[in-house]
């Protein structure tokens, strides 16, 4: 897939100090750069190194990826919430490219 | 905070498979059928036949088993939910180029066919479908690319490219759920009847069959796989293995390179007889499109 595509899974609203579960997906070839073509040359290392997830502003879940991680990688993470706002999901990508996706949850 | 990660689904499968064969053996072998299994295959409240009693003197006995029971847990989950399944990153993009203008005569999918979830419904079910016009039976691809060359005026697309498997698995997910049904009479009996042949014809350096391991031995293990009857009812998949979806036509060339066969070329007329007998071999089985394997 030549486009990295994110989605996200995000209750729409949740009671106070709940815990929610979060799950990501994104489209990614993570190219690990220990492979060959057919003739030989070692393809060059594409993944997504860093994922975090920001809650207003502040980061609740962030991790490092490393070459081992496969295609299209997943994530399922907790939070608990006491506060409406945005959380901000940011991917890293090798080349530069960061892929941004944001998700709205209502606390009542 | 609780925290989860997902690597390798292969990997992480197979690490699983190992550990539980250490220790239990070969109690493994065949558990596929215990009476304790009793996950059924539900995505978003809707259930899918995954085994259905076979009509009287079908070749593979009294059941017909989707490919999902014989996967492990870990991968079986993945199906289940379809945010979880890789393949819906294909689906979503196969979506935006069903609206989609493309080509001279300036027509989109949706310009004849409106919407997808009521035209296309039940019509992955029948494929491959024959065609008077074109006097063979055809399949979902070639469907596909006849609409795009000679409607809309635009390029036809690869076999094997991500806008085909896409639209292949957006527009069989539409019928996911329903019996899989297709034509066996009239100018398609020649077509089931030569796939037959081929089904039952040994190739390659190692002389098998395709029912030499799908037939005979089913359910058992092929090294750290499992066996499945070999059914098409899950294409286009996303395996694992490939981590991306594949055609059904690419499984059939991995299967014949492993018996180190010639494998035919994606679309050929071998290929699409294979797929209308191994469609009528596995009739009544639900559309399960886009599944996950290993």
């Amino acid at each position: 897939m030549a486009k990295s595509k994110p989605r996200v899974k995000v209750p729409k609203k949740a009671a106070k100090g709940d815990l929610i579960t979060i799950k990501t997906l994104i489209s990614h070839k993570m190219e690990s750069g220990q492979r060959k073509d057919k003739e030989g040359n070692p393809i060059p290392r594409s993944i997504i190194n860093k994922f975090t997830c920001d809650f207003n502003g502040q980061v609740v879940f962030a991790c490092d990826i490393e070459p081992a991680i496969s295609a299209n990688p997943f994530f399922e993470f907790s939070v608990r919430v006491e506060e409406s706002g945005t959380f901000k999901f940011t991917w890293v990508d090798d080349d530069g490219s960061v892929y941004e996706k944001t998700a709205d949850i209502a606390v009542q | 905070m609780r925290t989860r990660r997902t690597g390798k689904g292969g990997t992480r499968a197979g690490i699983v498979v190992a550990a539980a064969m250490c220790s239990m053996g070969v109690l493994l072998v065949g558990s596929y059928v215990s009476a304790e299994q009793v996950n059924r295959l539900t995505i978003e409240d809707l259930t899918i036949e995954t085994r259905v009693a076979a009509p009287e003197g079908h070749p593979l006995g009294s059941e017909l088993i989707s490919g999902w029971e014989f996967r492990t847990p870990e991968t079986q989950v993945l199906q289940q939910d379809d945010f979880q399944n890789p393949a819906f990153l294909w689906v979503e993009q196969a979506e935006e180029a069903w609206e989609t203008e493309e080509g001279a005569a300036g027509k989109s999918c949706a310009s004849c066919h409106g919407d997808a979830s009521e035209s296309m419904a039940g019509v992955r079910a029948q494929m491959p479908k024959w065609n008077a016009a074109a006097g063979r039976p055809m399949t979902m691809e070639q469907h596909i690319n006849a609409c795009r060359t000679d409607r809309m005026e635009a390029e036809a697309w690869k076999w094997e490219s991500d806008a085909m498997l896409g639209m292949t698995a957006y527009l069989g997910l539409q019928s996911r759920g329903l019996p899989v049904a297709v034509q066996t009479d009239g100018p398609m009996a020649d077509w089931i009847a030569r796939g037959k042949e081929l089904y039952y014809s040994r190739v390659g350096q190692l002389d098998m069959a395709c029912a030499n391991c799908h037939e005979g031995y089913y359910g058992q293990y092929i090294r750290a796989d499992r066996l499945s009857q070999g059914h098409t009812n899950g294409f286009p998949t996303y395996r694992l293995k490939w981590q991306k979806l594949g055609s059904l036509h690419r499984r059939f060339s991995g299967c014949m390179k492993q018996v180190r066969a010639v494998p035919y070329k994606r679309g050929s007329e071998e290929f699409v007889a294979l797929e209308a007998y191994l469609a009528s071999r596995g009739g009544g089985l639900s559309v399960e499109t886009p599944a996950v394997r290993q």
